[in-house]
């Protein structure tokens, strides 16, 4: 891919992010004119307490778990993972469940902080079975995935239903951006530092997807980018699940969408996988806003539906062609 | 004998083979050589119902291969693919015990369980009979599912690349007791080989493709030249005679 | 000796059920006992459902880690059922007859899952990966629809949904089981007619084809009977995912063999002897009532990566 053309996909990317942006914070219910932000204080206030807060954290959340979803493919080699369908989300729900059962009362940062902590214990579980796989099977690693998933799943459903929580968990199922406002979402922002962190490590991230065989062989400390990856799989993943909600599928579409477009450096790739996950989360939330206004559909269940629309479009339109 | 008629085959938008029109003789023991991706798989899998036809005709004796049963196709003739995964845990005993699928359907008669074992025999296998197939080298598999086909008792034995991974011995043993069969037992066999010396030594008759195009056909002494194989791998091979055989090297 | 295990599977099954019937019997005993029956046989019908759709399922896709419910069957039937639920109301889902729910849910089950297969299918050619991918898929995306509509109904009516959601073998109804289970013993029972045609199956696509088996259409066959077979039992009482997993991956590992003649008996009363014995044990000794299927989703699952990790299931 040239030069030219990687700007070019920058320059439409900030383009249609911007667009969505606007698109986003000028629709609801209460009435808003964006010519009269600066002659409006009304305005002004909403942008900043309601609309612009949601706005932004549907860009940062879709941003972050397209990017930690890269990364998990690359540290597991398997372009069919991401960190809802390997347990990281379930993992952090039960570090959420643990902390809301035992002690209610803990502010939302330490419920985040053990949120992170069981996450990141899930995704070394998953990584350490992923390993003992046998590497001749690609599929074993997803299907693998799934049912470590489902078995984190079932504890978590277990002890929802032993102590009356089901449907409390079930709003973290459909993440959603309804809730967002000044003061409620900044913890998004650390996800979003987090995605940048990651990026000046990209070109470790594209060595580590080697293997660590080659890896080694180009001096790179694999172990040690491992251990950033993870930590970034599950920081991003905890704080999203405490702030917004399970958010499935984003992770796995957006990367295998840039993937196929062009290639797998991330060093040129990272920027376009964040974007394009930022901008169909901002299309789902606001898709949601509009479809049933003013009732609002959760932006999570709306991407689960048309993000598995895309990437099939995408898997089986391809192969007629072939 | 087999007669292949304007046969054209595509996957996707790239089309594979090219109006392809030949016959494979009965009684022999047929080579089909070629370089890599010249469709010689494909060909062979087309001709043992493994892929539909998609435009020209191939019947094998009197039996139009589009159009026959799958259960009266496989009394006739018996596949070895280049790659062959099984995923079920089998032995190598059950595994060659299948070749008497097509007659018996599952239920083995003792003269069905003869045949299976003098298999494993010929073919070297009856100590690794009870050894599952993941157990065993890529050679001995390969000779297991050489020997499973050889269970069918057809006709014809459509082998692709069988000689791949095997030893020198095995590799030798295995052309020798095709041969046989060719020879005692009237079978025809349509082999897919890489080493050209074996072709030379053992066929009654090659047929060289080429990009999805039959290069040439003929009997081995007279279309195994240094010009034509040369031109076929776009290298350069030279023949030799030594002790009244032809030799082919390629190797520098 | 195969056969000899399969005995004595027969034999632990029979124990099991009899502990299960008689364990703790007093006071009106005829009527308990029925009641016991009742969910006994619920309890050996889904087994056998569960165990059969799954090896089968494990043979046509030449796979030991894959069951139709990873391939999406269960939240197609969640979809489903919330789907009914919202649009007849909670109320008027419980008015209706239960024998047309429980018929049109199969329906639909079965119509729905061929139509997409067949789609699929068509679309992706003999490529596994990507019929797996796309099953995965499509079963996240009807968990998505389902969510969505869960979340939009008011409690009540969730309450209803959530109840069909759990495997519950608590509140099973009669007419239901005899219907289903019917189903389920025919067509596990007609089954093994194919057995040796199921062996060769199994040795894949080129292979079978070249012993002469029309792959396509046996495929096809085996997939209505896996889809009937999950429909009974999910329309029963509800999903359940990794309890086929583990009850064909021990019938593997018990039998080893590749002979369905074995292995369809062997996976359906491993099945049936987990479902009894876990239900005995939940009843009696912990007293629990409702939540049989997420423990043994739990332990099921725990306990198939752990056979994997040691290499017993390959
Ligand atoms: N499924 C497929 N899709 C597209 N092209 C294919 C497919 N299978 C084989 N080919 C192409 O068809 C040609 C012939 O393949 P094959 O018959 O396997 O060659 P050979 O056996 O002679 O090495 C090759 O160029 C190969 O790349
Ligand atoms: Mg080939």
């Amino acid at each position: 891919m040239s030069g030219s053309r990687i700007y070019g996909a920058y320059a439409l990317c900030i383009v249609s992010l911007t667009a969505l942006a606007l698109l986003s914070v000028s629709i609801g219910v209460a009435q808003f004119d964006l010519r009269q932000l600066f002659t409006n204080p009304a305005d002004l206030e909403l942008l900043l307490l309601s609309r612009g807060p949601r706005t932004l954290a549907a860009l940062l959340t879709g941003a972050s778990l397209a990017v930690s979803g890269v990364i998990m493919q690359l540290l597991v080699r398997n372009k069919f993972v991401e960190p809802g369908t390997t347990g990281a989300t379930e993992a952090a729900m039960i570090g959420l469940l643990v902390v809301t059962l035992l002690a209610p009362g803990w502010p939302i940062f330490a419920k985040m902080l053990a949120a992170c902590i069981t996450s990141l214990i899930g995704i070394l579980g998953f990584l350490a079975l992923s390993r003992v796989l046998p590497p001749t099977q690609p599929l074993l690693v997803p299907l693998v995935g799934l049912i470590y998933s489902g078995v984190l799943g079932a504890g978590v459903t277990f002890v929802a239903f032993q102590t009356d929580l089901l449907q409390y968990l079930g709003t973290w199922l459909n993440g959603g951006f309804s809730g967002v406002l000044a003061g409620r979402y900044e913890l998004l922002w650390i996800a979003g530092g987090v995605t940048i962190a990651a990026y000046f490590a990209a070109d470790r991230f594209t060595v580590a997807g080697l293997g660590p065989t080659t890896s080694r062989a180009l001096g790179l400390p694999y172990r040690q980018v491992m251990a950033i990856g993870v930590t970034v799989i599950a920081i991003v993943t905890s704080l999203v699940v405490v702030t917004v909600g399970l958010l499935p599928f984003i992770g796995l579409v957006v990367p295998n969408i840039v993937s196929r477009l062009m290639g797998d450096n991330l060093r040129r790739s990272l920027p376009v996988v964040a974007a394009m996950g930022a901008g169909l989360v901002l299309f789902c939330d606001i898709l949601g806003r509009v479809i049933r206004y003013p009732y609002e559909i959760p932006a999570g269940t709306v991407f689960g539906i048309l993000g598995g629309i895309i990437f099939l479009w995408l898997l089986l339109g391809r192969r007629r062609n072939a | 004998m087999i007669s292949i008629e304007a046969l054209n085959h595509a996957a996707g938008t790239t089309q594979i083979l090219h109006d392809i029109t030949l016959t494979i003789p009965r009684g022999g023991l047929t080579a089909l050589i070629g370089p890599n991706g010249a469709g010689k798989s494909t060909l062979l899998n087309l001709i043992a119902a493994q892929a539909d036809v998609q435009s020209g005709r191939i019947s094998v004796d009197d039996l139009d291969v589009a159009t026959t049963p799958r259960t009266q196709l496989a009394q006739r003739m018996a596949v070895v693919a280049q790659r062959s995964d099984i995923a079920s845990r089998l032995t190598v005993g059950d595994l060659v015990e299948f070749g008497r699928w097509p007659h018996s359907k599952g239920r083995l008669t003792p003269y069905d369980r003869a045949i299976a074992s003098h298999a494993l025999e010929v073919f070297d296998l009856t100590n690794l009979s009870h050894r599952f197939l993941d157990e065993i080298s890529g050679g001995q598999r390969q000779r297991a599912f050489v020997a499973m086909a050889y269970t069918q008792q057809t006709d014809w034995l459509m082998l692709d690349e069988p000689l791949n991974n095997l030893d020198i011995r095995h590799a030798r043993g295995l052309m020798g007791e095709l041969a046989r069969l060719v020879r005692e037992e009237n079978r025809s066999i349509v082999i897919v080989l890489h080493d050209l010396n074996h072709a030379a030594a053992w066929a009654d008759h090659v047929v060289a493709l080429d990009a999805g195009r039959v290069a040439f056909s003929g009997a081995p002494d007279q279309v195994l030249t240094a010009e034509a194989l040369s031109t076929l791998y776009n290298a350069p091979i030279q023949t030799h005679m030594i002790d009244g055989r032809k030799v082919i090297l390629h190797h520098r | 000796m195969p056969n000899m295990r399969i005995v004595l599977l027969a034999v632990l099954l029979v124990i099991f059920s009899a502990t299960f019937l008689i364990w703790g019997l007093s006071g009106r005993i005829w009527f308990i006992l029925e009641l016991r029956a009742v969910k006994l046989s619920a309890l050996i019908v889904v087994g056998c459902a569960v165990g059969v759709s799954t090896v089968l399922f494990q043979t046509i896709s030449g796979n030991r880690i894959l069951t139709p419910s990873i391939m999406g069957f269960d939240a197609l039937f969640i979809l489903i059922q919330t789907m009914l639920v919202f649009m007849l109301g909670g109320f008027g889902y419980t008015q209706l007859p239960q024998l047309a729910v429980f018929g049109g849910e199969i329906a639909a089950m079965v119509l729905a899952s061929l139509a997409l297969f067949t789609l699929i299918h068509r679309r992706s050619r003999h490529d596994l990966q990507m019929l797996i991918l796309v099953g995965v898929i499509f079963g996240l995306m009807f968990r998505s629809m389902a969510s969505f509509l869960q979340r939009v109904m008011d409690p009540s009516e969730f309450a209803v949904v959530q109840g069909a959601m759990f495997a519950s073998f608590g509140g099973i109804d009669r007419v239901e089981l005899l219907l289903a289970g019917t189903t389920i013993m025919l067509l596990s029972v007609g089954i093994l007619r194919w057995a040796s045609l199921c062996d060769v199956v199994a040795l894949g696509r080129g292979p079978a084809q070249s012993l002469g088996v029309n792959y396509n259409a046996v495929e096809r066959r085996l997939l209505i009977v896996i889809t009937v077979l999950v429909s009974c039992a999910t329309a029963l009482v509800g999903p359940i995912t990794f309890l086929g997993l583990l009850a064909a991956s021990l019938a593997h590992a018990l039998m080893r063999t590749h002979r369905h003649i074995l292995l369809l008996p062997a996976a359906a009363m491993i099945a049936a002897i987990i479902l009894v014995a876990g239900q005995a044990l939940f009843e009696r000794v912990l007293g629990l009532q409702s939540t049989l299927a997420v423990v043994v989703e739990f332990a099921g699952g725990v306990l198939f990566l752990i056979l994997l990790i040691q290499g017993k299931i390959r």
